[in-house]
């Protein structure tokens, strides 16, 4: 469907008289163009930005708390300079210290891997790819940032409230959220953090439904569902787990409000806190726990899906090589999607459930290895024999690869409830998320990043900075996970301030240091990247064709420097599906091209 | 040019649809509250209540709103926008009047003793309603500036969208409501 009425909010009639003047010249000022701007391509950059922002802070706690983890005796002086009371003497105050992690937490899930990852790659490749103009709402999808950038402020602003921000964990668990009395993080913070998760999920919300109603009613001609690109795929999968599941995470956020504010008990029974007896009755901290997981594991697929479409269209592209299973790939993502929704409480199995309950969430969960081994083995057999351009995007595209089958198999293990037990809040849980959704998913978004840049700025990054940036990532992200693994099997508690004064790990001060150095260094690359991104943005090498990688998809037959509206004519018509790589001797056929009188049946 | 008007008026307008999915997901956070609500009851210390009369007469008129919406909509159909938004003015009437007598049904309720935080099932009972009610007030806001569009004399519009728009919606308060009511009068 030709979407310029909605582009132009005017009326039908008006559309189909003029129906073969397509040329878009709305008048541009500098606040439409950048700042309020409806134009998805400007959106994302806008979602992208914020995200590398965002990604900038969460890294920084994240090496913070690492300084106190690593040299847990030692006092840097720094601290005190740029923290104030919450580094006095050079130490970081322990109570800072749970702020940290879990504003590293909040920030990475929700304002990076969510907003930064898919806000930018749903928004720039699912109107490009689908071939439409713009968004089914251009007007929300404005919104949907803007909701993003309150979100980010008032997020931002908990950082420098007096009594700190929100500091319970990520997972924000009553009743250490509910009550104030509870500790400083639990005051004027948690407010502010769950002002700006409501704020969030409208956001997330908002573009959700556009998404899901773009790639449904805006394809262009002959763009069949079968013939979308995965990534294409993926977004609408990651759209739908979000406007399910984020509503869900709003009603808990609605009730936790009230038990704060308006004295009533959704999550508080029979609560002693600092000698008082609370007239709380009848609640239970473990309604929340099943409001939050409903929304908190769909989030993970929310995170990792974006990747994953991204990682298939990055490997086939530079394999040259169509995908393979293609309808495989659709179909895990669908079980991976559904089964989302049916595992949330394998975060719970050490809640005092039911073991026979617990069962079938073991079952569910381990059923999740099937779709995810069918992606994993997709990409490696359209890996296998390929003509490999080792472009930065690929790297990061096989590393998401390698991090997802390590992060993944731990996963298994943790999905059993009886060895849960064991490994359950210790560092062996760290290793796992962190390899298998956050460090992977962050490679996705950089290979992402890398392989549409040129699309994006009409420029290209500089190689050898990302080679850089890729090597230490990925050697630096198996360098600090990895050890975690053994320390959670040792029964290293994950959240504590200082191991120094338990025999058992004292073993692991040294692998404790280690970790820490790695991640600065890790970090500093991250710095590296940056820079490239932003000095490529005004002086990177200058893309001169349209389809610089050779790929088939829509985006690459637009202008380099594509206007609002993507196409200056007519959209193209699509007559194929986005992977005949290497057929009938061609390197590529874009989608764009008749299926020829002689050519093998696709 | 007709067959091609044909082909793309059969395909569901984007804006339609994306309030039908927003729809959805207004309905999975009241199911994650009325989920709640069950288990919650089966536990422990659970109080049953007594609907005030107020919401059963409440539920009148929120019907009786959907049908002068659905006579408003067929107005506009015809071109009659006098009449038109005759019944849109009187729809929003009604709107408001539902959710004053929310308020009156909460007073009530307030006074009978049953408090926002005696007892879980009464918090329960003022977050279902209140959210509901909130819904109902963004649907009023709705409604207004469609009114007002209706009587501006700048703009002379005959798109249907909008007016399908808000009718699906207040349509789907509705039912909302009396899905709720039914849900609160069973179990409790």
């Amino acid at each position: 469907m030709n979407n310029d009425e909605v582009i132009h909010e005017t009326p039908l009639v008006v559309h189909d008289l003029g129906h073969e003047a397509h040329t878009h010249h709305h008048k541009e000022t500098f606040i439409t163009k950048y700042v309020f701007s409806q134009d998805h391509k400007m959106i994302s950059k806008q979602f992208l930005i914020t995200g590398i922002i965002w990604a900038v802070i969460g890294g920084l706690f994240s090496v913070i708390f690492r300084l106190q983890l690593g040299y847990p005796d030692q006092t840097f002086p720094f601290l005190e300079d740029i923290l104030g009371h919450w580094g006095k003497g050079g130490k970081i105050d322990p109570e800072f210290y749970y702020a940290l992690v879990t504003m590293h937490g909040t920030i990475l899930v929700f304002f990076v891997l969510t907003a930064g990852l898919s806000g930018t790659f749903s928004n720039f490749l699912i109107p490009l790819q689908a071939g439409a103009r713009d968004m089914a709402s251009p007007f929300l999808n404005m919104l949907s940032y803007w909701f993003f950038f309150l979100s980010s402020v008032i997020m931002f602003s908990s950082l420098f409230v007096q009594t700190g921000p929100a500091s319970g964990g990520w997972t924000i668990y009553p009743p250490l959220s509910a009550l104030g009395e509870a500790s400083d993080g639990a005051k004027m913070g948690m407010d502010l953090w769950l002002a700006s998760i409501a704020m969030f999920i409208i956001s997330v919300l908002l573009g959700g439904l556009n998404y899901i109603s773009t790639i449904l009613n805006m394809r262009t001609k002959g763009m069949s569902m079968t013939r979308m690109p995965l990534t294409i795929w993926a977004f609408f999968f990651t759209a739908v787990l979000g406007v399910l599941s984020f509503p869900v995470l709003l009603s808990a956020v609605v009730l936790l409000l009230f038990d704060r504010h308006l004295g009533t008990s959704f999550y508080l029974s029979d609560i002693v806190i600092n000698g008082k007896i609370l007239p709380n009755q009848g609640g239970s901290p473990i309604l929340f726990q099943h409001l939050f997981w409903f929304l908190g594991h769909p989030e993970v697929y929310i995170i990792a899906l974006p990747a994953m479409g991204i990682t298939s269209e990055v490997i086939s592209v530079n394999s040259r090589k169509p995908i393979f299973g293609y309808m495989a790939m659709v179909g895990s993502f669908f079980a991976i999607a559904s089964l989302s929704f049916m595992v949330w409480a394998h975060h719970m199995f050490v809640t005092g459930m039911n073991p026979f309950l617990g069962s079938f969430f073991v079952l569910l969960t381990l059923l999740i290895a099937v779709p995810s081994a069918i992606k994993v083995f997709n990409w490696l057999t359209t890996l296998w024999k390929g003509n490999i351009r080792f472009t930065p995007a690929m790297l990061f595209a096989i590393g998401f690869v390698s991090l997802f089958i390590s992060g993944g198999l731990t996963g298994i293990w943790l999905g059993n409830s009886s060895l849960d037990i064991h490994l359950h809040d210790t560092y062996f849980v760290i290793a796992h998320f962190h390899l298998v959704m956050g460090v992977a998913s962050m490679f996705g978004m950089f290979a992402g990043i890398y392989h549409w840049y040129p699309k994006m700025y009409g420029r290209y990054m500089n190689n050898t900075l990302a080679y850089i940036h890729f090597w230490v990532t990925i050697a630096g992200a198996y360098c600090i996970f990895w050890p975690m693994h053994y320390e959670g099997l040792a029964g290293m508690p994950r959240r504590y301030y200082d191991f120094s004064n338990w025999e058992s790990f004292k073993m692991f001060g040294g692998l404790n240091e280690f970790i820490s150095v790695v991640a600065m260094i890790v970090f500093s690359v991250q710095l590296l990247f940056i820079f490239n991104f932003f000095y490529s943005i005004f002086k990177g090498r200058k893309v001169t064709t349209t389809n610089p990688w050779g790929a088939n998809t829509l985006e690459w037959t637009t202008p380099i420097r594509p206007g609002h509206g993507n196409w200056p004519g007519e959209i193209p018509e699509v007559h194929r599906w986005a992977y005949d790589y290497g057929k009938d001797g061609r390197d590529f056929i874009p989608q764009t091209e008749p299926v020829g009188a002689d050519e093998q049946r696709h | 040019m007709i067959a091609v008007m044909k082909q793309e008026n059969k395909r569901i307008h984007p804006h339609k649809f994306t309030l039908w999915i927003a729809l959805a997901s207004i309905i999975m956070m009241f199911t994650g509250l009325t989920s709640a609500y069950i288990i919650k009851r089966n536990l422990a210390n659970w109080i049953t209540f007594e609907l005030p009369q107020i919401f059963w007469y409440s539920t009148a008129v929120i019907i009786i709103s959907s049908i002068t919406i659905i006579i408003s909509r067929n107005y506009f159909r015809q071109r009659q926008m006098k009449q038109y938004r005759l019944w849109l003015a009187i729809t929003l009437v009604l709107g408001i009047a539902f959710v004053l007598m929310q308020y009156i049904g909460f007073t009530q309720l307030w006074h009978s003793g049953i408090t926002l935080t005696k007892n879980v099932s009464f918090s329960f009972l003022y977050i279902l309603v209140g959210l509901h009610a909130l819904h109902v007030i963004g649907g009023v806001v709705a409604l207004g500036i469609v009114l007002v569009k209706a009587y501006s004399p700048r703009v002379k519009t005959y798109n249907i969208v909008p007016v399908d728009l808000i009718n699906t919606y207040w349509h789907f308060v509705d039912l909302l409501w009396i899905y709720l009511l039914i849900f609160l009068s069973m179990i409790r």
